[in-house]
């Protein structure tokens, strides 16, 4: 289960006790820890162990992919736009020490570490289907909170309609954004009553430990129902506006992806379609499976939509 | 054609071969890579890796075949020449396994999604637009068609290079932002086609000449 671990390096469940290394300050600390141990050495070998409960009820039944899978095959462009790209180039990424700016039509406003943004949240595991917008898709056991519970504790205003998110601009560690393929930084941005659903999560890890690199480290967003882009990795600031904010696909090609990119079979992207995707790790003969409207989560999210023309506003 | 005529000397040379091998590679690295050899894997996205990799080198090689008689001008080395037609054949056999990795493994033969994906994405139109135009390249590429066509098999086979810029863009078109690789092809097909207006009286004229003095 934890291949990735080199046999060289111990595990914190290997230096603490048990009890202790379950409480929530080693979770934190053990985040930091991850930081600083993994500065040079490439893919997830740098993770450490959350505390977390599962969560069934947000949880698919499907089988999760490996974590070589997930943690091999990523679209994380500042580190470069192969796939294997993430992992191959994400090295020297220093997730720690991180914090996070908190900004616009809230209450608090201000930068907190990410110790701080972290504290009053009990981490927990939802297995959920990630929809790639280049029609294939990977099932991961995310280790998060909601993210609503975080905005909430800025006490945002009436006027914040949206939240925008921006991911940090590194080029000295992130040599993808050394070249202008996207308008770097990298932001996105949801409706508040999205953002403030219960399937939204805010996550800090996968399969038990620390998120690597390559996945979005140390904190990245993760919205189910909507194409992965949507899912904003390495977040330095949050914003609460008034008006829909700016998202990076958008400004690149506003003719292929919309702000909204819910999950929609029947809404094609102009240069291919949406109807069916490609499970990751299935192999060299699989079959696609068809994608599921709101990539299956249709019964908790549909209604956020009513009346929205899906075609129009994709 | 008289080249052809008079019996060649049964010399052997390497040229050949050693082309075969190096066009082969790719495809048998593939090939190792599919049937898990060694611990190889095609990665997450088999389907993908096989079909990008299948299209990316049948681009490469038909560039290489779009290289060969620039080559054999500026070098002065006719004999080159020799090694077009299997450079060209591989990259028609590259693009045929690409096309079909795209019909039976990607589009699992769903004809209906399939004839709706040639009629409306319009980077696999130009794909398959490009792919159908090298089809009578490759069957007219024996000596047999060559004699039985003779100054017309030079016209038909001029339409490598509509395959080729129609290849390039397929290529361009379908990534997402990142237009560097493709443009490094079209660049290099933009250079040998420039070379080839520049040069065209020139080019027509030295290939007779030094198959005399070979």
């Amino acid at each position: 289960m934890r291949k990735h671990h080199p046999a060289s390096q111990p595990l914190p469940s290997e230096i603490t006790p048990r009890d202790r290394y379950f409480s929530r300050r080693e979770v934190i600390a053990g985040l930091a820890a991850a930081g600083m141990v993994g500065a040079g050495a490439p893919g997830p070998a740098h993770a450490a162990a959350l505390k977390h409960t599962k969560n069934a009820r947000f949880s698919l039944k499907e089988a999760p992919n490996s974590l070589e899978d997930i943690t091999s095959y990523n679209n994380f462009y500042e580190f470069g736009t192969d796939k294997a790209d993430p992992a191959a180039r994400s090295g020297k990424f220093k997730p720690q020490p991180w914090s996070v700016t908190i900004s616009g039509e809230a209450a608090r406003t201000g930068t907190f570490t990410l110790e701080d943004i972290l504290k009053p949240h009990a981490l927990e595991e939802r297995i959920y289907r990630l929809r790639c917008v280049e029609a294939w898709s990977m099932v991961i056991p995310w280790v998060g909170f909601p993210l609503g519970d975080l905005l909430k504790r800025f006490e945002p205003s009436s006027k914040a309609r949206y939240v925008a998110f921006k991911t940090v601009m590194r080029p000295s560690e992130m040599p993808g954004q050394r070249f202008p393929v996207l308008d770097w930084p990298y932001v996105e941005g949801l409706r508040i009553d999205e953002a403030m659903h219960p399937l939204a999560l805010m996550a800090v890890g996968l399969y038990g430990e620390s998120l690597p690199n390559q996945n979005g480290a140390p904190m990245r967003l993760v919205v189910p129902w909507k194409y992965g882009f949507k899912s904003i990795k390495s977040i330095v600031e949050i914003r609460f506006t008034e008006k829909a904010p700016p998202t990076s696909w958008n400004i690149s090609a506003p003719h292929e992806y919309g702000f909204y990119a819910n999950v929609n079979p029947s809404v094609d992207h102009p240069r291919w379609s949406q109807a069916q995707e490609r499970r990751i790790g299935a192999g060299l003969f699989a079959a696609k499976q068809p994608t599921l409207p709101f990539n299956g989560y249709a019964d908790q999210v549909a209604s956020l939509y009513s009346g929205l023309d899906l075609r129009r506003y994709f | 054609m008289t080249a052809q005529a008079r019996p060649a000397p049964k010399r052997f040379r390497a040229d050949k071969p050693v082309l075969f091998l190096l066009c082969a590679l790719p495809l048998l690295w593939l090939a190792l890579r599919a049937f898990g050899v060694g611990g190889l894997s095609l990665g997450p996205n088999p389907v993908e890796a096989l079909l990008h990799a299948l299209g990316l080198w049948g681009l490469r090689l038909l560039l290489l075949t779009l290289c060969v008689r620039p080559a054999a001008v500026v070098l002065r080395q006719p004999r080159l020449m020799r090694l077009r037609r299997m450079a060209g054949l591989f990259a028609f056999a590259y693009l045929v396994l690409h096309f079909l990795t795209w019909l039976v493994l990607d589009r699992g033969l769903d004809l209906h999604g399939i004839v709706a994906d040639i009629a409306k994405r319009p980077f696999i139109t130009v794909g398959f637009t490009a792919l159908v135009l090298l089809l009578p390249l490759a069957v007219t590429s024996t000596d047999k068609w060559m004699r039985r066509l003779g100054r017309r098999w030079h016209s038909l086979h001029r339409l490598v290079y509509a395959a080729a810029l129609l290849g390039s863009l397929h290529f361009l078109w379908l990534v997402k932002a990142d237009w560097r690789e493709p443009a490094v092809y079209i660049a290099i097909y933009v250079a040998l086609m420039s070379w080839r207006w520049w040069k065209r009286p020139v080019a027509r004229l030295i290939p007779p000449t030094s198959r005399e003095s070979a």
